[in-house]
This record gives C-alpha cells, sequence and structure tokens, in this order.
C-alpha cells in the first residue's frame, strides 16, 4: 500500500496500530489473512495479553511471534490453547461468541457492505477477487466489525459491484429483518486517511477521526459517498516507537508492512 | 455411503492407479486442507498429467491446487467461497486470468463457513443445514442458499444445501494400509469433507501400523470405511505446508506465480513439473530434493519461534 514514512512511521503501520487499540483485553477477535493478522498480534503484544485470537481454520489463542502467511497455517496454532476445524470456530462465531470480526475489502459502501468478489461486472469481470472466504460470515456474524482497506472514490463508492459481506445492508433495522443476529455489524472502517464508525440512527459511515496531515477536503475527494462529519475532527494518535518496533518484528520481512 | 466397503482391506495403490479409478472426467472435487495448507498436491500433479478435464471444484479456500487445476483446464467449474488468490502472495494470475476470459465458470458463491456447513449437511445425511450467514447479500443471491421462515422462532432462517463431492482429496500425516488416517494440527474441514465424499483418496506421508492405531484411536479423523484408496506420498503436499512437518517452498511457489502470467509461463511450468515426469518422487528431485525438503523441515521446525 504506501511505504512512504513521512513520519518515521509508514501508514500501513499507522493503520495497523489503529487497529490494535481497539481491540479490547479479555475480548474475541476473529482474524481474516493480511493486516488485520499484524493488528492483532500487536494487540496482544501490547495493552490485550488475553485477547483471543481465533482464525476460520481451526487456530484458536495461539501465540504467534510473526505474521502467519496463511489463516491455516501452522503459526495460527503455535502455542495456542486448541488446533481445531471451521466448524468449531465458524459455529462458536455464529452462536455469538466472537466479540470482534477483523477484514479487509476491495470495496465498501455507506452501510459499511462490502465487496471482494468482482469488480466490474460479474458475467464478465474486470478483476475476478477471491470471494467472500469467511467474509461474509465475520461481517453477518461477529459483534463488532473493523474493517481495514486503502481509501480513494474507487474503493469508498455510492454502489457496490457486489455485495460479498453485509454490512448495514440498506439501512437501520435490515439485518434483523432478514434474521443475521442481533447486535452484530460494522463497527469501524481505518483507512490511510481517517477512521470511520457508524452513526447510531442512519448507520451511515461517520468521520471519527483524520490521521495527522489529512484534512477533511482529502477525506472528501477520496469518497464517492456522502460522509456524515463530526462536530469537531478530531485527530488519529500515531503509532508509538514501541508500536513500531513490535510491527516490525511481526513482520520482519515486510510482507504485509512493506506494500 | 451405503455402497462403501466395511471391509478391512489393503488399499495401498498409486497416485496413478487412484485417480484412474476413482476420478472420472466431469466429477465434483473438493480438497482437504486450506488450499496451501496440507494439499495433496500429487493428487493435483497427476490429475493434470492424466488430462482429467470437465471437473468441477469446491473453491472451499482453494488457493494453490485450484489455481494449477483450473491453469491446466482440469477444472472448469468452480463453486466459490475463496479461490483465485494466494492470501499474502496476492491475487492468482493463472486461475484468475481463466475467470476474467471465461475459460473457467464460476457456477456459485457462498462463504466459507456456508462450503464447510454444505459438507457437514452430507455427512449427516439431511438435505439442508440452516445458518445465520450469507443474508441480504450477493454472495446469498449467487448461492445455493434459500431463505424460508423458521417454524419455530417465525424468523427469517438461511438453509444451505448439502454437498457430496463425487471425489474427496485429503492428504493426512500417517495412516495404516486400510486407510485409518491421522492428521496433526488444525483438521480444517477435513473431518467433514472425509465423511461427506462419495469417494475418498487419502495421501500420506507415512504409512503406520494398524496397531498403532488402535493403540491411539482417538486419535483418528478418517476412519477407513470412508476411504477407497491409499497413496504414500513423502512431502505429498510440496509446495505447500504440512504443518509440523515441512514449510511452503516459497522459491517454488513464486517460480509458479511468475511463470503463470503468461500461458505460455503456464505451459512451460507444466511442461518441467508435470508433463516430463512420471511420479512425484522424479517431481521431488526436479524440486530440489532431499536436501531442499531437509531445509523445508527445519524452517517449519523453528515455525513460531521465528
Amino acid at each position: 500500500m504506501m511505504a512512504k514514512r513521512k513520519k518515521g512511521y509508514a501508514q500501513v503501520e499507522l493503520m495497523a496500530s489503529i487497529a490494535a487499540r481497539m481491540l479490547e483485553d479479555g475480548r474475541s477477535v476473529f482474524v481474516g489473512t493480511g493486516l488485520p493478522v499484524i493488528a492483532t498480534i500487536l494487540a496482544q503484544k501490547t495493552h490485550a495479553p488475553n485477547l483471543l485470537i481465533m482464525y476460520e481454520a481451526g487456530g484458536i489463542g495461539p501465540q504467534t511471534p510473526i505474521i502467519p502467511i496463511s489463516v491455516g497455517e501452522s503459526r495460527t496454532f503455535y502455542r495456542g490453547v486448541a488446533a481445531s476445524s471451521m466448524h468449531d470456530v465458524m459455529s462458536a462465531t455464529q452462536a455469538g461468541f466472537v466479540d470482534y470480526g477483523f477484514l479487509g475489502a476491495a470495496q465498501i459502501d455507506m452501510f459499511g457492505n462490502i465487496n471482494t468478489t468482482v469488480i466490474g461486472d460479474y458475467e464478465k469481470p474486470k478483476v475476478r477477487l477471491p470471494g467472500s472466504g469467511g467474509a461474509n460470515d465475520v461481517g453477518s456474524l461477529c459483534h463488532k466489525t473493523i474493517i481495514i482497506m486503502k481509501q480513494d472514490e474507487k474503493r469508498f463508492v455510492k454502489k457496490l459491484d457486489f455485495m460479498t459481506t453485509p454490512g448495514y445492508l440498506t439501512g437501520p433495522g435490515e439485518r434483523e429483518k432478514l434474521g443475521l443476529p442481533e447486535d452484530t455489524g460494522p463497527y469501524r472502517v481505518i483507512t490511510q486517511l481517517g477512521v470511520y464508525g457508524f452513526d447510531s440512527e442512519t448507520k451511515r459511515m461517520a468521520l471519527i477521526s483524520v490521521h495527522p496531515g489529512v484534512d477533511v477536503e482529502e477525506i472528501r475527494n477520496n469518497c464517492g459517498f456522502e460522509l456524515i462529519m463530526p462536530e469537531r475532527v478530531r485527530v488519529s494518535e500515531v503509532p508509538t516507537d514501541r508500536e513500531l518496533k513490535i510491527l516490525r518484528r511481526i513482520d520482519p520481512k515486510g510482507i504485509v508492512l512493506g506494500k | 455411503m451405503e455402497n462403501k466397503s466395511r471391509k478391512l482391506e489393503d488399499k495401498r495403490m498409486s497416485a496413478k492407479e487412484a485417480v484412474s479409478r476413482f476420478v472420472n472426467s466431469g466429477d465434483f472435487v473438493a480438497f482437504g486442507g486450506f488450499g496451501h495448507v496440507r494439499v495433496s498436491m500429487s493428487i493435483v500433479y497427476e490429475l493434470i498429467r492424466q488430462g482429467k478435464s470437465g471437473l468441477t471444484m469446491a473453491g472451499k479456500t482453494a488457493v494453490h491446487d485450484i489455481d494449477l487445476l483450473v491453469a491446466s483446464g482440469c477444472v472448469d467449474k468452480v463453486e466459490v467461497a475463496y479461490s483465485f488468490g494466494h492470501e499474502l502472495r496476492g491475487l492468482s494470475n493463472a486461475s484468475r486470468r481463466a475467470v476474467e476470459t471465461g475459460r473457467c465458470k464460476v457456477v456459485s458463491e457462498i462463504s466459507n463457513a456456508g462450503y464447510q456447513w454444505r459438507f457437514l449437511a452430507g455427512m449427516m445425511g439431511i438435505p439442508f443445514i440452516p445458518s445465520r450467514t450469507l443474508s441480504g447479500t450477493d454472495t446469498f443471491k449467487r448461492s445455493s442458499a434459500k431463505t424460508v421462515r423458521c417454524p419455530f422462532t417465525k424468523k427469517p432462517l438461511t438453509l444451505i444445501p448439502s454437498c457430496n463431492p463425487d471425489v474427496g482429496l485429503v492428504h493426512v500425516h500417517r495412516c495404516d494400509k486400510y486407510g485409518n488416517a491421522q492428521i496433526d494440527g488444525n483438521l480444517i474441514e477435513d473431518f467433514e469433507i472425509s465423511r461427506c465424499s462419495r469417494r475418498l483418496i487419502v495421501t500420506t506421508e507415512k504409512i503406520i501400523p494398524n496397531r498403532k492405531i488402535r493403540l491411539e484411536p482417538w486419535r483418528t479423523t478418517v476412519p477407513f470405511y470412508l476411504v477407497d484408496a491409499v497413496v504414500i506420498v513423502p512431502y505429498g503436499a510440496h509446495p505447500c505446508q504440512m504443518p509440523l512437518k515441512y514449510f511452503f517452498d516459497e522459491e517454488h511457489i513464486s517460480e509458479w506465480l511468475e511463470l503463470s502470467k503468461s500461458d505460455d509461463g503456464v505451459r512451460e511450468y507444466l511442461e518441467k513439473y508435470v508433463h516430463s515426469v512420471d511420479s512425484f518422487d522424479q517431481y521431488l528431485k526436479l524440486v530440489g530434493g532431499r536436501r531442499k525438503m531437509k531445509r523445508l523441515e527445519r524452517i517449519e521446525e523453528k515455525v513460531g519461534r521465528d
């Protein structure tokens, strides 16, 4: 993504540290591939040593020093409490056990619905992406889903090319109406420009903070739909030296942080 | 299931024999593992070598396995939960290109949980399983799932149809000659896939005596009566990871990802590593032999402490 280190940290490092701080100690988290894994390990190594980490292929409660290449590989259960199965982890998630879900996305809309399936027409795709994977399950079943993604006009869109994973669908009450579990849905969106939440009444995306050096104008220019703006715009907290040091140890080869 | 043999029989055979006897062109196939973790790569190569075609594949987190099978033309239909990607390595060039040009058809979409529950319903012998995922999305619309009103809660409920693949292909750490198999580490979906598949080929790193199975029967993930063929293939997941045994061969995977950027490159790769060799042993020699395998074992040994 953006490897420039303007202020001693790269934007992906800032995104990872912001995401990490959202994860409360003593909670459970379902982690998707990429930046979410890094943020989760960072949280575990800093303020949340009792964060229960769950991977869809069956890795539960690992203490992994460096980033797994796959959310199914052996690092996902290294020093874990269980190496079980997808059925086990997905069932626990469906039963309401998982507090946070952590996803990436290619496109998102104002209700936090996301696309990871196809860019362009479904029948004649411009780019065929991998599809849901566990994303639809995370977005359907976790209490608070956090999405980390790159932001620009083509990614923050009015209309998704394909709705892979449910956010708040077409608005308030829709999830419940269609049978998705109560008290679930998107919670935060973290991009290279800012952090967003969802308005409790309209379920529309609302700006929470901008990253240092970013102004509201830039946020608007990189968003294809109308955002709810706060009265006072906060500035995101930057990563500490300690967080940066740990982050670089989690991904020593820069597989994710180097992008 | 009713046609499966209840007899303890020696089911050992070569990959060549297993594939020619139990996989037919046009079959629906499901691989165990996680796309590039504990996948039966020896069978992937054998399918290509024997020129099986018109296969439909379960894209239940399919990664390196499906990339090769689509690139080679064996698989031309996929039900996708996760396919055409290589997780942190990025998108898969060859299989993605095949979908974008229409050579490979995505027949439907689903989620990982949804797929795995299709297998669960299949092994349970029931036609569908209720679930609370998928609702309201295009993934749902493009899936084979339906919504009904739950007769108990009166709320909407997603029903996911069962799935019984024609052939399941599972790679394990060890098994006996009858097919009683043990898997170390996470099971992913192998418990369900081995139970719902109409025919099952088990490839194994190692063969162990039946008495060892009987000493620790609680370790058996796949019991013999599910199994049609046992194929002994040390390093049979290469270049993918075999948890707790050997690591990904990133060098080899990069070679594939680089070559598969073009159709010529795909042909070059298949000619070199699949068609010009007769067996998995010959392939292993070609990719670096014993020395390379030992190195991948040492990396895996350090995983977690790296």
